[in-house]
């Protein structure tokens, strides 16, 4: 080991002051070890991107197995039991080891630091910790797997997860020690915004990707423990019987909810949030135009960031919950869906004037303006209390906030892919297979979720593993749709992979963006600028000459 | 327009009182919705074409647009909330009318457990799977369950709520046409979830009346077969009140509660359903099947004023059908009348006097 270094580079090189030559990239030298014990930003994003891609993997494969089974009432190709074991795996495995990580630890450990013109992170070994603690949470989830699987739904509901006959603890214990990773990450986002910001840098010079990770730094500090702390009270409800929750033992059952919620419904921003950064910086590159209002865009995100908090119990409107509660829930969760709404009409005023062109990344910008303002419109419809009655714990519900959460923050995540692989890997993909893989997962995913809209409507419960048989025709058209999508993502994979191997190499600012990431080389070097970068520009000054 | 739009959103008939308002604004929240991401698209796709990049280049030098001003932002930003908040008033004004069950409705108690309905009659029937009901009358239905969370949902007549071990949980329609409605479990419970389905069938007052109300084994009841075959019983019924003086017996309740107004360790049971109850911290709340079965289960959260928190607690002491029997049999007294002889009522006590007892246990 090595003594700690927060500033200086690493690498045996001396950074040459003024060399015209290209310093080695951070890709390049050492070995296997050198990456494994690596305390620099983007070798520790690269590894989150194997890793997260490894989780949505397992994810999407679940899914398929769970729509290939709905394709009829009955059975179709698993039990009961193994079925509601994998939409349990799906929802842990897509929640926690996808979608609340992916964006932070991927694009956000890999493009913080270059766009704060910092070196590295505030605190590099804390972030190496971080990955190892994700791997270590995703390995204690997995064991459920060996041991039988879980089947209490991500939601681990109480009564049912401390009564049920299955491994509900090894889950509760890896999302737990996931939620330690995703603290980890948090309070380093936070303190490196705050104290590695480069000469020039003031606050409302920041990339909108930073504000968004900033605001999702903050729900992570803050949400994640109470999560953390209810997982472990339903362990030891299940292994000591203690009857925190338990009403057989004398608990409260609804205490649990609002416990869970209280995490889990700003989780929903902790996903969302990075993806709408993203959003905000290639809809700027791909029309050079900045964004029609920073300040609606920055202050919003925090402005969801901070009424997140306090809009859990629209998940509780049919669980007894008193008329007063349900209509302060309701309004506070229509005050979330204007900030939202906000945004989503600066993002389109943001083209207005502007030069467009329509890159895989802008093509991304499309579907998630579609996903976002269709589910989000659909997010309003459910908070509005009476008609939530009717629709709650129906698929409904499942397409509204696949729509959401996955419909936004795949999209994104896919946008980003596209849009920073130059950055990462100092190489182009191929523009038109990009192109058919974009379009096949947008007319996938739209084909896959608006039959569950209508089926919610229908009056389908989800997680139902037999179904009466009018819901069929819909739930054929779903699985199709389910299918297409996953030969798109498949084909981003190829194409992706093929790109990584064999793409074109690129210049340093493809896309002539004016953010600040891309004035280092691409790849970067491992101290990322050869000079200290002073700021003297906005991150979207268009008008400027690069 | 309405069985259209009913049609198009595949939505399930409108067979509750309820069910066609609420539908109405289902579409009106859907079609403004659907309207604004239809706008939101075809900005998005006019500013794509008129501003689509010409060259490759670096294009020509353009003057930084002006962003937008506050007004802008801030307008846009009150319009939706107005918006959005005239949603949330209708929404709210409808989850009111679901909330309050209109009073003197019939009145029926639900044990939901792995994975199967029951449903109580104050007759004293039970069915399994089954709900009967009469159309055009209210039927609230007062709801637990013996294990883990289940959710009581009939898409047809729009009302869904939880059913939770250890509460009672209430909720409330009527039945405009007669017909057969399926029950769904929604709420995630285990191996046989989506198994767990029942059905409600509306029958005609009279009908319901003629084959239901009466006792089963009645005269000319073996013709029916709803009885013969969900009714059961063993043709002496025990109404559920009846069942309920047993449980209290066997328990012990009526070593402190009594039946006749007479006050005594705890608040007596006559006139207590349906009534306000003052509290010794907080507002007064009204004694429904939730706030009798939450004061079975946790008796010191909300403790009736002018009594002392000595009664131990009955969770897990007490089934829920025991449950379902002692709030009927305390329904039963809703309007019994007092003894004369219980000193809190007589006549020529002046009200202002004994004015907690009078709010309270023994409305005027």
């Amino acid at each position: 080991m090595t003594a700690p270094s927060l500033t200086l580079p690493r690498t045996v090189e001396e950074p040459p002051l003024l060399a015209p030559a290209a310093p080695a990239d951070y890709l390049h030298g050492g070995g296997v070890r050198s990456w494994l014990l690596t305390r620099d930003h983007k070798r520790i994003a690269v590894m989150f991107l194997g890793a997260t891609s490894l989780s949505l993997l397992l994810g999407g494969i679940l899914a398929l197995l769970l729509r290939v089974e709905l394709l009829t009432p009955g059975p179709t190709i698993m039990s009961a039991g193994a079925y509601n074991r994998s939409f349990t795996m799906h929802g842990i495995v897509m929640v926690f080891m996808f979608m609340i990580p992916a964006i932070p630890t991927v694009f956000g450990n890999f493009l913080l630091p270059l766009m704060l013109g910092a070196r590295d992170v505030a605190f590099p070994r804390l972030n190496l910790a971080s990955f190892y603690v994700y791997l270590l949470g995703s390995a204690i989830t997995l064991t459920s797997l060996v041991a039988g699987g879980a089947d209490m739904g991500w939601t681990f509901y109480v009564p049912y997860s401390t009564t049920s006959p299955s491994a509900v603890a090894n889950v509760a214990f890896g999302v737990f020690v996931l939620g330690l990773s995703s603290v980890m990450t948090g309070i380093n986002f936070i303190v490196t915004v705050h104290t590695m910001r480069t000469a020039g840098l003031s606050w409302h010079r920041l990339p909108l990707f930073v504000w968004s990770l900033y605001g999702t730094s903050i729900i992570q500090v803050l949400a994640t423990p109470v999560l953390g702390m209810s997982l472990l009270l339903v362990a030891a409800d299940r292994l000591f019987g203690i009857g925190i929750f338990d009403p057989a033992l004398g608990g409260d059952p609804l205490l649990f909810q609002h416990l869970f919620w209280f995490y889990s419904h700003p989780a929903v921003y902790i996903m969302i949030l990075p993806a709408m950064g993203v959003i905000s910086e290639v809809v700027c590159v791909y029309s050079r135009n900045p964004p029609a209002s920073y300040r609606a865009i920055a202050y919003s995100s925090l402005g969801i960031a901070l009424v997140g908090f306090l809009t859990w119990g629209h998940h509780l409107f049919v669980a007894g919950m008193s008329l007063f509660d349900g209509a302060v829930f309701g309004v506070l969760s229509m005050f979330v869906a204007v900030f939202s709404a906000i945004k989503v009409f600066t993002w389109t005023a943001t083209l207005r004037r502007g030069s467009v062109s329509f890159e895989t990344p802008m093509l991304y910008f499309f579907w998630f303006m579609f996903l976002f303002a269709f589910g989000g419109m659909t997010g309003v419809a459910v908070a509005t209390s009476s008609l939530d009655i009717h629709w709650h714990d129906t698929y409904f519900v499942v397409a509204h906030f696949h729509f959401i959460m996955v419909g936004g923050t795949l999209t994104a995540y896919l946008a980003a892919l596209h849009y920073w692989f130059p950055k990462f890997f100092g190489r182009r993909y191929n523009e038109r297979w990009a192109t058919i893989a974009s379009v096949t997962v947008f007319v996938g995913f739209v084909l896959t979720f608006v039959p569950q809209f209508l089926l919610g409507n229908a009056g389908m419960p989800r997680r139902y593993y037999a179904y009466p048989p009018e819901f069929q025709w819909l739930n054929v058209l779903s699985t199709g749709g389910a299918s297409i999508l996953a030969a798109g993502m498949l084909l981003t994979l190829v194409e992706l992979g093929y790109a990584l191997a064999a793409g074109p190499r690129t210049e340093r600012n493809p896309w002539g963006s004016r953010s600040y990431e891309w004035l280092s080389a691409s790849p970067p070097p491992t101290e990322n600028f050869e000079n200290e970068l002073v700021i003297a520009r906005g991150p979207y000054d268009y008008h400027l000459p690069e | 327009m309405n069985e259209l739009m009913r049609r198009l959103l595949f939505l399930p008939p409108q067979a509750s009182g309820f069910a066609r308002d609420f539908d109405y604004l289902h579409y009106a929240v859907i079609t403004v919705s659907m309207l604004g991401v239809l706008a939101v698209a075809l900005a998005l796709l006019w500013f794509s074409f008129k501003y689509r990049r010409r060259t490759q280049t670096t294009d020509p030098a353009r003057p930084r647009p002006e962003p937008l001003t506050h007004a802008q932002e801030f307008g846009t930003a009150f319009g939706l909330l107005a918006l959005f908040v005239g949603f949330w008033c209708f929404g709210v004004r409808q989850y009111a009318v679901m909330q309050r069950v209109p009073p003197g409705g019939l009145l029926v108690y639900v044990t939901a457990k792995q994975w199967m309905w029951s449903f109580d009659y104050a007759n004293g029937n039970r069915t399994n799977e089954t709900l009967y009901v009469p159309t055009g009358r209210t039927v609230e239905l007062a709801m637990t369950s013996r294990d883990v969370i289940h959710s009581f949902y009939v898409p047809a007549f729009r009302i869904k709520k939880d059913v939770i071990p250890g509460r009672t949980t209430s909720v409330w329609f009527s039945a405009v046409r007669p017909g057969v409605y399926p029950i769904f479990c929604a709420e995630y419970c285990g191996l046989d979830h989506s198994v767990m389905r029942g059905r409600v069938v509306a029958l005609t007052p009279n009908e319901f009346a003629e084959r239901f109300e009466r006792t089963p084994r009645a005269p000319g009841g073996a013709t029916h077969p709803l009885a013969e075959a969900e009714l059961g019983g063993n043709g002496e019924l025990t109404s559920l009140a009846a069942r309920g003086e047993r449980v209290a017996a066997a328990r012990g309740c009526l070593r402190c509660h009594t039946l006749d107004g007479t006050p005594h360790l705890g608040p007596s049971w006559a006139r207590l359903y349906g009534h306000e109850v003052p509290l010794e911290s907080g507002a007064p709340v009204v004694a429904d099947a939730a706030y009798l079965t939450e004061s079975m289960m946790e008796p010191l959260a909300k403790v009736h004023r002018g009594f002392s928190p000595i009664m131990p607690t009955y969770r897990g002491i007490l089934q829920p059908a025991e449950t379902a029997a002692l709030v009927e049999l305390i329904r039963s007294l809703a309007d019994a009348p007092i003894q004369p002889t219980a000193p809190l009522v007589s006549a020529d006590a002046p009200a202002v006097t004994l004015p907690t007892a009078l709010d309270g246990g023994i409305a005027p």
